[in-house]
């Protein structure tokens, strides 16, 4: 029996379509989706936040050319050390890439999905582009194809993009408003010609927002990117998000700003700060009124291979591609195989993920009002706490209410324990992660070293190692509870608390 | 008469497939414009096209070998002011 959540139907619970790793029953996930396109985004990690605990992506760096300049980018992408959107370490033929994403799909049975995200822009290099997907749908039909854009020469392509087994297209859209656009693209390349400023970023808009209209009309889906600068973008993007949703857009991901002054590109060199944690995520929260968002999106290179979160990519380089003998009839029924029981592990855990709530709701029956926390957990996929702190690469975040635990999102930190001469660094490591987690009350991981625990505790952030290999929102729920039964939740926490969601 | 790709070039690959004459190769350290190709777009563009998508500024020399993409051209800053910029920018 599945119980529910007061405040909730039991028929609302039953059609939500949520489970165990993410949404919790919330209403800012995909639940809200329609059948036709929930079953499109089921299986994708980057659409699903509860997907991306079971299955990898991989993007194919082949279309290299860029048709506008983004004051966040820099088009020297040659490097193997930084993670972030527009780097890669080689650019691809088509025949390269398909040979790369077979072995891939060999080697990696969670491969649900292949993303062609630059390094450039994708539909600036239409005939690399097409070629891939061309090829891969005859080779692959299990794998979703996917294409991030910045939406410049989309109207010209759609066309195209309708005959390719493509059932998503990425938009990045900082700004509806060309004063806006200028801060951001200094120029644009357009009919042969360099237009600079706010001329520039004219054209871009009404190019993105009309390609995101000609691909709703025809169906298929469309998430919005938006880079979140502050004093640049960040009030504009509330606006961003009613226009995208109004013409079409099924998800909006608001990302913030990466600038880091060693990255070249102009922001970073020029100081542009990124946001805060807070600040991105009371933004989120605010857009999450008008649009569904998505919390986990990891903003990783255009070449990535593996879950989010992680990257296989040296495994696949092409010389070592090259030397692969492969059976890709067997590959593909491997991959059945496993998501076959993927969905059935799926089914099980949304079924026990029911009965966590019933402590929360008893909790509401009996005791006044308590606080929403937010709560750090470390784990390394499967929707279950699973990992020592000390080798977390990033911890997701939750936020737990009287009514429902919903995921807030990731922070990224350096390993605490990575053995070897960095452990002269350890404590100042360990401080960074500390300010990383601003915000959170607890800490819930597998297993957690002696000074850590005290340090996190002395920052107010609590430790908890109690619920190794239980799921994500019932150790959450359970360590709320706790609190809850402690009278830790009664009065508002010292530091800033952020806004509960609807 | 030709355009010149020089060092600063990042190998960005946006020059290459726009260039009407295929005057440009994808070698290394850098991108390449083939003199003898090259016909500066005459007759084919208004604009030289690898110096209209070119993202740095610099990398390309005109003909009479001085930057077709000067400081502060792309970035629509100018060198003077980029100070000012600066500090406007890191106030945000």
């Amino acid at each position: 029996m599945e119980l529910t959540v007061i405040g909730q139907t039991a028929s609302e619970s039953a059609a939500d379509g949520c489970s165990s790793s993410g949404c919790g029953g919330s209403s800012d996930q995909l639940s809200h989706l329609p059948e036709h396109i929930r079953a499109k985004v089921h299986n994708h990690p980057c659409y699903s936040e509860e997907a991306h605990h079971h299955f990898a992506r991989m993007h194919v760096a082949v279309a290299p050319a860029c048709n506008i300049q983004c004051h966040y980018c820099n088009r020297k992408y040659d490097c193997s050390n930084e993670s972030r959107p527009g780097v890669v370490s080689e650019v691809l033929t088509p025949d390269q890439a398909v040979k790369k994403v077979m072995a891939v799909a060999a080697n990696i049975p969670q491969m649900t999905v292949l993303g062609i995200a630059g390094p450039g822009d994708p539909l600036a290099n239409p005939e690399r582009t097409f070629e891939t997907f061309r090829q891969l749908t005859e080779k692959a039909p299990d794998i979703k194809l996917c294409v991030s854009t910045n939406g410049l020469s989309l109207p010209d392509q759609v066309e195209e993009l309708c005959k390719h087994n493509i059932d998503h297209v990425t938009i990045t859209i900082n700004c509806v408003d060309p004063d806006v656009g200028a801060q951001i693209y200094p120029w644009i390349f357009w009919n042969n010609r360099r237009i600079k400023g706010r001329k520039g970023a004219e054209i871009l808009i009404k190019q993105q927002q009309q390609g995101l209209k000609m691909l709703t009309e025809r169906g298929i889906l469309v998430k919005v990117n938006s880079v979140m600068i502050p004093g640049v973008n960040d009030v504009h993007l509330e606006e961003v998000s009613k226009v995208v949703k109004a013409n079409g857009a099924f998800l909006h991901n608001v990302m913030p700003l990466i600038a880091e002054a060693e990255h070249g590109t102009f922001f970073g060199v020029m100081g542009q700060r990124g946001p805060t944690h807070n600040e991105l995520q009371a933004l989120q929260d605010k857009c999450a009124g008008d649009m569904n968002m998505m919390r986990h999106c990891r903003q990783c290179r255009a070449d990535a291979v593996g879950m989010l979160g992680e990257d296989r990519g040296d495994e696949f380089t092409m010389d070592k591609v090259e030397n692969m003998e492969i059976d890709y009839e067997s590959a593909m029924q491997r991959r059945a195989e496993y998501h076959a029981s993927i969905e059935a592990n799926r089914e099980a855990q949304k079924q026990q993920s029911g009965q966590s709530f019933v402590a929360l709701s008893s909790i509401k029956v009996n005791r006044k009002e308590t606080r929403p926390v937010l709560m750090a957990v470390a784990t390394s996929g499967g929707g279950v706490i699973n990992q020592h702190f000390g080798h977390a690469k990033e911890f997701l975040v939750y936020e737990a209410s009287m009514t429902d635990v919903r995921f807030i999102g990731h922070r990224k930190v350096d390993l605490y324990c990575s053995g070897g001469d960095s452990c002269g660094d350890a404590e100042t490591t360990l401080q960074k992660i500390i300010r990383a987690l601003e915000g959170c009350e607890a800490v819930l991981c597998s297993k957690i070293g002696y000074e850590p625990w005290e340090q996190l505790e002395t920052a107010g952030i609590q430790p908890n190692g109690e619920h190794a290999m239980e799921p994500i929102e019932e150790a959450v729920a359970a360590v709320y509870a706790e609190m809850a039964e402690n009278g830790q939740l009664d009065e508002a926490r010292a530091a800033v608390q952020l806004q509960i969601g609807a | 008469m030709a355009y010149e790709i020089i060092e600063s070039c990042v190998n960005c690959w946006a020059c290459e497939p726009l260039c009407p004459s295929q005057a440009i190769s994808d070698a290394r350290p850098h991108f390449r414009i083939d003199a003898k190709k090259c016909t500066e777009c005459e007759g084919e563009f208004a604009d030289p096209q690898c110096v209209s998508i070119c993202p740095i500024e610099g990398a390309i020399l005109s003909p009479f070998g001085e930057p077709a993409n000067p400081p502060g051209s792309l970035t629509g800053i100018r060198p003077e002011r980029m100070a000012e910029v600066m500090a406007e920018i890191q106030a945000r």
